[in-house]
């Protein structure tokens, strides 16, 4: 059974406008001039070091902090509207869930229709259904009755994903995504995000991991209270940018950036 | 004989009550607010409002006594004290450095001192006695009915935004990212919490309500891995323990919110030590074995 993934019909549309966003907590300065447009069936790596502003973009992007300047749009929507269509998922990093949460893997995905149900959420069967496929994606199927608190890291990562899935979502927000991941569970994220290019999703991964980046990105940002660079990764990916976000940054990072630069690695 | 005897004997345990008018009254009532504390004790574990819980159900003491001296049912004074505290906390929090315990603990004691001081004043109608440490046993009408209207709220509520109240505990980014109103839920928690403390002061007093707000939920917690059996089994055993410790408080002549709180504390006592999964003494047994 195909999913039917409304936005996707929209063609090589913009999925995410940002547009010089400037984010400021009681007068100080999180965020200024941000711009960034992910066109559709694009993995964008947003990449900066702890503080520099890559949450404060996630959340503007969420709607939780309030931009005092700029317009966010996403496939050409406004946020509230975007979000009311489902458009915008986040796939939280796993140290952020409380994972002794009494809630099944089932249950966890089953979360991702929330939004399509009546208020009550009763689960009809096409809810089911998309859950059910949601769940053969990451092949989590057999453990779907599960306690969450029972997973590794990875079958983790991967339930969070296929909630993602379930929702139908066109823009996918990723937070630290390969934290914690296993060798399977990185290839299977490597497979699942070839598909969501190919449907027209796009998905915007904030992370500090420059190796993961390098290999799942076609885009990348690089943050520092603003954005400082932003286009292919090749082109984007020089020690001299890298030098420039992360500042007066411990050397073992850089050397470990450039021998990324060596193939087969 | 004594085959015979002992069933009897429980017959009449549970039967004799019964045939009080007072009695069958504060069963009802105990259990109608166990059973709803029970259910929204498990939003308050899950979402770790215990402290809050406490502060909230101390909060609503000045609520409670200005409504009585102006006439007012005591809901609505329990009601905007309940939420005013909050808005106070989490006001003094944004403005100030203090971290959110002290400033929870600063705020809750400040309007429990404030409801002591304001009964001193208005003693001539209100029984400290009653509101500190409730009486099941001498509910009037008027508080019966306005007890049962709160109840039915509250559940009524809770069971209509369940699914999104358990998405609100458990990750309350997603439930923000498809569109839903986590602001509305917060405060809807949050006035469920300050009508569930003034129903719970009927039975066990301010003192003790917040027994009834966590220890069902927890009980229920080491119990199961599933939200909706977690559910059915902190109403059940909120029920229970209210249900006999009355009973315990009339036939051995105790404090009856002392009694409900003491069984609930001894169910938790018991799930805590032979839990299938979480109790200690079982997960030894399987550990060794």
């Amino acid at each position: 059974m195909k999913d039917n993934y409304r936005s996707v019909s929209l063609g090589n549309c913009l999925r995410i406008e940002a547009d010089q966003l400037c984010v400021d907590y009681n007068g100080n300065v999180a965020l200024y001039d941000a711009s960034l447009d992910l066109r559709s069936g694009c993995i964008c790596g947003l990449v900066g070091m702890n503080g520099a502003g890559k949450s404060t973009f996630f959340k503007a992007l969420m709607g939780f902090v309030r931009p005092s300047r700029g317009i966010i749009r996403i496939n050409g929507l406004s946020l509230q509207s975007a979000q009311r269509a489902q458009a915008v998922a986040y796939v939280p990093q796993n140290e952020c869930i409380d994972y002794s949460f009494p809630v099944s893997v089932w249950d966890v995905v089953m979360m991702g229709r929330y939004g399509s149900m009546n208020s009550l959420r009763i689960p009809r069967e096409s809810d089911r259904k998309a859950v059910f496929h949601a769940l053969e994606r990451v092949e989590l199927n057999d453990l779907r009755h599960r306690p969450i608190g029972t997973l590794s890291g990875g079958q983790r990562k991967r339930t969070f994903l296929a909630r993602a899935i379930a929702q139908r979502a066109s823009v996918l927000l990723l937070d630290e995504p390969f934290n914690g991941v296993d060798i399977r569970t990185e290839r299977l994220m490597a497979e699942l995000f070839r598909q969501f290019k190919q449907e027209g999703r796009s998905i915007l991964i904030s992370t500090h991991d420059l190796s993961h980046v390098r290999e799942f990105c076609d885009l990348v940002a690089l943050i520092n209270k603003t954005v400082l660079a932003y286009g292919n990764t090749s082109e984007i990916f020089t020690p001299e940018n890298l030098t420039m976000t992360f500042g007066g940054m411990p050397p073992d990072l850089l050397s470990g950036t450039t021998s990324l630069e060596s193939p087969d690695e | 004989m004594s085959d015979i005897a002992l069933p009897l004997a429980t017959f009449s345990w549970v039967s004799e009550p019964l045939s009080h008018e007072f009695m069958r009254r504060a069963l009802f009532i105990s259990a109608l607010v166990g059973g709803v504390s029970g259910l929204l004790s498990c939003y308050m574990t899950l979402k770790g409002w215990a402290l809050m819980g406490d502060a909230v159900s101390h909060a609503v003491m000045p609520g409670v006594v200005v409504a009585y001296a102006l006439g007012l049912p005591f809901s609505v004074g329990a009601f905007v004290f309940g939420v005013g505290s909050v808005a106070l906390i989490g006001f003094i929090k944004q403005k100030s450095r203090v971290k959110e315990d002290t400033v929870i603990g600063l705020v809750f004691t400040g309007f429990f001192a404030l409801g002591l001081v304001l009964v001193s004043k208005i003693k001539s109608n209100i029984d400290l006695m009653h509101i500190l440490f409730g009486s099941p046993l001498g509910i009037s009408n008027e508080d019966l009915s306005q007890t049962l209207f709160i109840a039915f709220m509250v559940v009524a509520l809770l069971l209509v935004f369940r699914r999104d109240l358990m998405l609100y505990c458990f990750d309350p980014t997603h439930a923000r990212s498809i569109g839903i109103n986590t602001v509305f839920l917060h405060y809807l928690l949050l006035s469920a919490l300050s009508l569930t403390a003034v129903v719970g002061l009927q039975t066990v007093g301010i003192i003790l309500v917040v027994a009834m707000l966590i220890t069902p939920g927890a009980t229920a917690y080491l119990l199961t891995d599933r939200f909706d059996r977690m559910t059915l089994l902190a109403i059940v055993s909120s029920a229970f323990s209210s249900l006999l410790g009355v009973y315990i408080s009339y036939w051995f002549d105790i404090e009856t919110g002392g009694a409900i709180v003491l069984v609930q504390t001894l169910i938790f006592l018991i799930a805590f030590l032979f839990a299938p999964r979480y109790g200690i003494l079982i997960n030894k047994h399987i550990s060794s074995s």
